[in-house]
């Protein structure tokens, strides 16, 4: 497992939704390294913090990886002023990847701007990947169609039921963890859904990963800012969310830490 | 090849590029990059007698030009850094900086007496750290404060003592006067100015811990001021640092006052800018026809 830093050009930019899109940087060499679940740190021009985004898709054969990040603030409206020709400073990839369970079927769950990081692992299992993915309403919906041609088993919800089905993405869960061939549940999304999917998991003792989100500063471990309270054999500690995940196991996780 | 080489306190430093405490962690973070020989030091993530767990997250902040953060002096300790990262860092580094804080007097101590058996090169004590409530910049912020730890610290240990300083303070030149008189080697200043943060949607600190200090290029024109102002008042070196990241600050930083200059959130942006400022200052040197990098310090000609 090792990084790089470099400028890398960008081959494909897309617009996925209102404020979303999706890049595709030729990067041989990251793409080599890079697992499902990892991100990068890319500089976004004229600021001093990069910004942690996670790999969305990682081509193999053709060497690009591939970003999907949403307009949150002025740093990512940079990012995405950034065009098709122009290169992306990205340092990467970081961190640890989803930890893929091989030949077994598994469950993925992600909310809204959490969905991306997902769709590696839908690539990899494919048809032994059950993908429940919940969005606020339609307008906000992205890559679903990409979850279903890796032949995963793609159940799409919204909180208004505008399209898929209404509600959250837990109610899914529980049916699909009910069925009881599931092996490994790995989630990203915003930290209630998280808390929920973990929940879950617990009440039916299936092992479950959680990819975490924090304010970053160095990406590879270094200053210790992007802690997260976690525990092991009984001790409280802070991980670093950057180098120590950003996908841990969900029991060592505390949430409210 | 020109020669960037420095000394501080005795200490020859190959280059007068330091990674800055807390930015670089104890030098494992970057190794996949460039092997940290190519710095001319480390100063190590600040470490204190017993392990730290550090503050709640978040911990940084952006602003324009610069980050705040509020980390809290999470360590392993003192004897967890001697026993798994000094043998690496001394194998693999050049000048070894512990960087050492504490809440009382007798942590301090405790911490210099443990590395002076040990193979860091300097001690750095951090009387400066704005985020923990006991300790750190209590003792900075009074001459009587920085003189006291100095002096304690300069009797438990024989190893070279760079004294870093604090920003918060009215009148910083009393204050380096005062830790020379106790027995400082050399000053490393600036550390973070104390700064805060709200987010107006939900009307709170970004920082959990409310305030944090300022860093980065933000805080360069202070730092340059706060150099010039004590390499006039005191006769140990300094080391300076705050918002360099390109070999032009450096010079800057030099001409101020400065014999070496650490690097800190500059490596955020881009982990490549020390060894980007290594070879500005050699190009800069060459042209200029400047035998020794010291030539320049404190060359600053006031109106």
């Amino acid at each position: 497992m090792s990084y790089f830093c470099g400028k890398y050009p960008i081959i494909e930019k897309t617009t996925l939704a209102k404020g979303i899109y999706s890049v595709i940087v030729d990067a041989p060499e990251l793409a080599d390294e890079a697992r499902p679940g990892q991100f990068a740190n890319i500089a976004a021009p004229g600021f001093t913090l990069r910004r942690p985004i996670s790999i969305c898709g990682i081509g193999k054969e053709r060497g690009t990886l591939r970003f999907v990040f949403e307009v949150r603030g002025k740093g990512t409206e940079a990012l995405a002023m950034l065009a098709e020709g122009e290169s992306l400073d990205i340092l990467g990839p970081l961190g640890n990847g989803f930890r893929v369970p091989d030949g077994k079927r598994i469950a993925v769950v992600g909310g809204g701007i959490g969905v991306p990081p997902l769709l590696g692992v839908s690539h990899m299992t494919g048809e032994l990947c059950t993908a429940i993915v919940g969005f606020r309403d339609y307008s906000k919906i992205i890559l679903v169609d990409e979850f279903k041609d890796n032949d995963s088993n793609t159940i799409l919800c919204t909180d208004d039921g505008s399209v898929g089905r209404q509600g959250l993405v837990t109610l899914p869960l529980a049916e699909e963890l009910d069925k009881g061939d599931i092996a490994a549940v790995l989630a990203c999304g915003p930290t209630p859904m998280l808390k929920a999917v973990v929940k879950l998991c617990e009440e039916r003792k299936v092992p479950c990963q959680v990819s975490l989100e924090q304010r970053m500063g160095c990406g590879v471990g270094a200053c210790v800012v992007c802690s997260c309270m976690t525990v092991r054999n009984g001790k409280e500690f802070y991980s670093r969310v950057c180098k120590d995940g950003p996908v841990f196991n969900a029991e060592e996780v505390r949430f409210d830490g | 090849m020109v020669d960037l080489s420095v000394r501080i306190a005795g200490v020859e430093f190959p280059n007068p590029v330091i990674a800055a405490s807390g930015t670089y962690g104890n030098g494992e973070c970057y190794t996949d990059l460039y092997p940290i020989s190519k710095l001319g030091g480390i100063s190590c993530k600040g470490m204190t007698i017993e392990p730290k767990m550090g503050n709640p997250p978040p911990r940084i902040a952006e602003s324009y030009s610069g980050i705040l953060n509020s980390v809290g002096l999470q360590n392993i300790g003192v004897h967890g850094f001697i026993e798994y990262y000094l043998p690496t860092l001394k194998e693999e580094g050049n000048v070894i900086i512990a960087n050492v804080a504490g809440a009382t007097i007798d942590d301090y101590i405790a911490a210099a007496e443990a590395l002076d058996a040990s193979d860091v090169d300097m001690i750095e004590l951090n009387i400066s750290c704005p985020n923990v409530k006991a300790g750190g910049a209590t003792w900075g912020v009074t001459c009587e404060g920085a003189a006291g730890v100095t002096k304690a610290v300069r009797k438990a240990t024989s190893k070279p003592l760079i004294v870093k300083l604090t920003p918060n303070v009215t009148d910083i030149v009393s204050i380096a006067k005062a830790v020379e008189a106790e027995g400082a080697d050399a000053l490393s200043m600036i550390n973070t100015l104390l700064g805060m943060r709200i987010d107006i949607r939900t009307r709170r600190p970004i920082l959990r811990n409310n305030m944090g200090g300022l860093s980065g290029p933000a805080v360069f024109p202070v730092a340059v001021r706060m150099v010039y102002q004590c390499y006039k008042a005191v006769n140990i070196p300094i080391i300076g640092m705050g918002g360099i990241s390109t070999w032009e600050d450096a010079v800057e930083m030099m001409l101020a006052g400065a014999t070496a200059i650490q690097m800190g959130t500059a490596i955020f942006t881009d982990p490549y800018a020390p060894l980007n400022v290594i070879d500005g200052l050699a190009e800069y040197m060459e042209k200029n026809g400047i035998k020794s990098l010291s030539e320049i310090t404190g060359q600053c000609q006031p109106w």
